[in-house]
């Protein structure tokens, strides 16, 4: 693979907005599972009532189970998502870029 | 047991693969033989045999031995990631957490799944972009070859040997207690197991292991719930309310409490867990599997939805038992409910298949936890394989020059001499606490493995003499961490009181690798060092658009 390519591919500007716009959403969603994640943890620190809060009145399950269900679906999306994204906008801006720069 | 203990032992259960770390490692008590689960074990052995043949067929070149050819699907790979984390340990460990602890085992797991999400936003696609056969690949792509490559193979086959013993005294005494095998029996036969495996059918045929572990531990775990919800008209509330009954916390159980009373441990164990687990090279090694990009990003999708899934039934099992197990004298030594669980603490789940599913559905069980750790071990002697042949070998001591066949040859005998390593380490350290082999294994990786890593991918500034001091630091704060720590310096040295107060070293000696590599990175002023971030514009191109990398190869 001759060097040349990679100066083409940085040359072109579609670059610098595929590689934008995809690190932007990348670290947004990492932002999103990080702050949910500790965040959950400095609830049962420092608020453990909460956590411990029925559902709804009479039930045993606590806020707690639903919270941390939602954690794990919730982020579970979020990688859907992320492929989502990638794999079909980014993906054809990726091959539009490689296109231009190996004709 | 205070909370920290139960960290320890968490730590240890969730990370080696060993069943019987809570019980601090002790030999576990050998059981009558099983014959159902070895019955259902033979089946499997027989199947993957099968496999090997077929995979042996395929695997000619040393793409298809180190990476299947590239030629694994992302939903194949996303099963065999799954499999290497959803090991015979979570299903023991977690479930046992919550039978003993209540929500705070949920809690608790939460914390070993947020990192899998963060692995494919940050990693994937560019591990998969640069790398080929070993993450030296990547570390090495623009730094010095025989530095940073021999580095990296250093830290991939430390890590390998220690998770080594770790796995293999874990399935030693799993098995002693699960099929009433000896021992030493039971150590032989994994370490004949995975030499035939990866020598045969290389990558291949360790994947397929991997994936139909997965499949039997999802179909194991999936019946398990719906046979025990059965008892509680499908209601996890009245699930709850009968486990409130009859645990003797009562109502305690369904808030968070113990566990959390020391946050520091919590987050230190979920780093040293989380980018652990992404500094394992028999990990790293599944993005190097499939053809490109977009399957490296489907396969972490597939993966994460499977280990998540799999998390939330294994806590609702613990809960569970609490009734089922919990109150059935059956279970007890001596028939005293609340006293000392038969076979010890990490037993709820197994005891929860006899109760609902009697023994067929326990051999089932038993067959399917075996299973895991031949899945893992043959994993790792795949990655150990991997580092000695095409790191050491051909590109340090060949420098490039080595061919196909004979890199391949080398390959092959060092899969044979790891799995012997393995044998004998294994037997040898049968009667040893070897707690501290946990912490040391995830410490490394999370400390020298992995900050090399991300910042060979991320950092331009990043230089060979950066790197490597860095990663020295990492990898000896690391391990003396682990030394002052209370698995050495209390249990194994004797002392009275440890030194350093946790289990894990990952919250401190990860920074530290850091700051060390950026330091020694930007004082760098030689030569080398601009050569090294001259390489990483065009390096950078390449991670992002995948020019020029490894494809699949053509079958």
């Amino acid at each position: 693979m001759s060097v040349d390519i990679y100066k083409k591919v940085r040359a072109n500007p579609k670059f610098a907005e595929l590689e934008g716009k995809r690190s932007r959403f990348a670290l947004l969603l990492t932002a999103i599972v990080m702050v949910s994640y500790y965040g959950m943890m400095m609830v049962v620190a420092f608020a453990p009532d909460f956590m411990r809060t029925p559902i709804s009145a009479g039930s045993t399950l606590t806020i707690g189970v639903p919270v941390g269900a939602v954690i794990i679906i919730g982020s579970w999306l979020l990688t859907g998502w992320f492929v989502s994204r990638a794999n079909g906008e980014f993906d054809s801006m990726n091959n539009e870029i490689v296109r231009e720069a190996t004709k | 047991m205070n909370a920290r203990h139960l960290y320890a032992a968490l730590a240890v259960v969730l990370a080696s693969g060993t069943a019987f770390a809570a019980d601090a490692l002790g030999a576990a008590q050998k059981q009558p033989l099983n014959l159902t689960a070895i019955g259902m074990f033979f089946i499997f052995v027989m199947t993957t045999m099968g496999i090997t043949y077929w995979a042996a067929s395929r695997t000619k070149s040393t793409a298809d031995f180190y990476t299947a050819g590239g030629g694994i699907t992302g939903f194949q790979n996303g099963l065999a990631i799954a499999g290497d984390y959803m090991s015979a340990a979570t299903l023991l460990g977690l479930s046992a957490m919550t039978f003993s602890k209540g929500l705070d085992g949920f809690i608790y797991a939460i914390g070993f799944f947020v990192g899998w999400p963060v692995i494919l936003f940050l990693m994937a696609e560019r591990l998969r972009n640069l790398g080929k056969f070993t993450f030296a690949d990547i570390a090495s792509y623009r730094l010095d070859q025989g530095t940073i490559r021999t580095f990296a193979a250093f830290g991939s086959l430390t890590v390998v040997c220690f998770y080594l013993i770790v796995q293999m005294v874990g399935a030693g005494q799993l098995i002693k207690l699960l099929f009433g095998l000896d021992y030493a029996t039971a150590v032989v036969v994994v370490g004949v197991l995975m030499v035939v495996y990866v020598t045969f059918g290389g990558m291949i045929a360790t994947t397929w292991v991997q994936i139909i572990k997965a499949c039997l531990m999802l179909f194991g775990g999936t019946v398990l719930l719906f046979l025990a919800l059965s008892q509680f008209g499908f209601s996890l509330e009245t699930a709850a309310q009968k486990a409130v009954e009859a645990h003797k916390d009562g109502i305690k159980i369904m808030g968070t409490g113990s566990l959390m009373a020391d946050p520091v441990t919590a987050v230190s164990l979920s780093l040293g867990l989380v980018f652990g687990t992404a500094g394992l090279p028999h990990i790293m090694m599944r993005f190097f599997t499939v053809p490109n990009a977009k399957e490296a990003r489907k396969s972490v999708f597939v993966a994460s939805g499977c280990i998540g899934y799999f998390f939330m039934v294994v806590c609702a099992l613990g809960l569970m038992a609490i009734v089922i197990v919990g109150t059935n004298p059956d279970f007890y030594e001596g028939g005293k409910v609340g006293g000392k669980l038969i076979g010890g603490g990490n037993m709820p789940v197994m005891h929860l298949a006899k109760a609902v599913g009697g023994n067929l559905f326990l051999g089932f069980m038993s067959a399917v936890a075996f299973a895991t750790i031949l899945a893992v071990v043959s994993g790792l002697a795949l990655a150990g394989a991997s580092s000695i042949a095409h790191d050491i070998y051909a590109r340090v001591i060949r420098k490039g020059t080595a061919s196909e066949a004979e890199e391949m040859r080398v390959s092959k005998l060092a899969t044979i001499a790891l799995g012997v390593v393995a044998v004998l380490l294994g037997i040898l350290f049968e009667k040893q606490n070897i707690a501290f082999l946990v912490g040391l294994t995830f410490g490394i990786a999370a400390s020298a493995n992995f900050p090399i890593l991300i910042l060979s991918m991320y950092w331009k500034g990043l230089t060979t003499r950066g790197a490597l001091l860095g990663g020295l630091a990492g990898l000896i704060s690391a391990v003396t961490f682990v030394v002052l720590s209370k698995a050495v310096w209390v249990v194994v040295l004797g002392n009275q009181e440890a030194i350093f107060p946790y289990e894990q070293p990952a919250l401190f000696s990860m920074p530290l690798a850091f700051f060390f590599t950026w330091l020694f990175s930007v004082t760098d002023s030689s030569a080398r060092a601009q050569t090294d971030k001259s390489g990483y514009d065009d390096q950078y191109v390449r991670s992002q658009t995948g020019i020029g990398a490894a494809s699949a190869s053509a079958h």
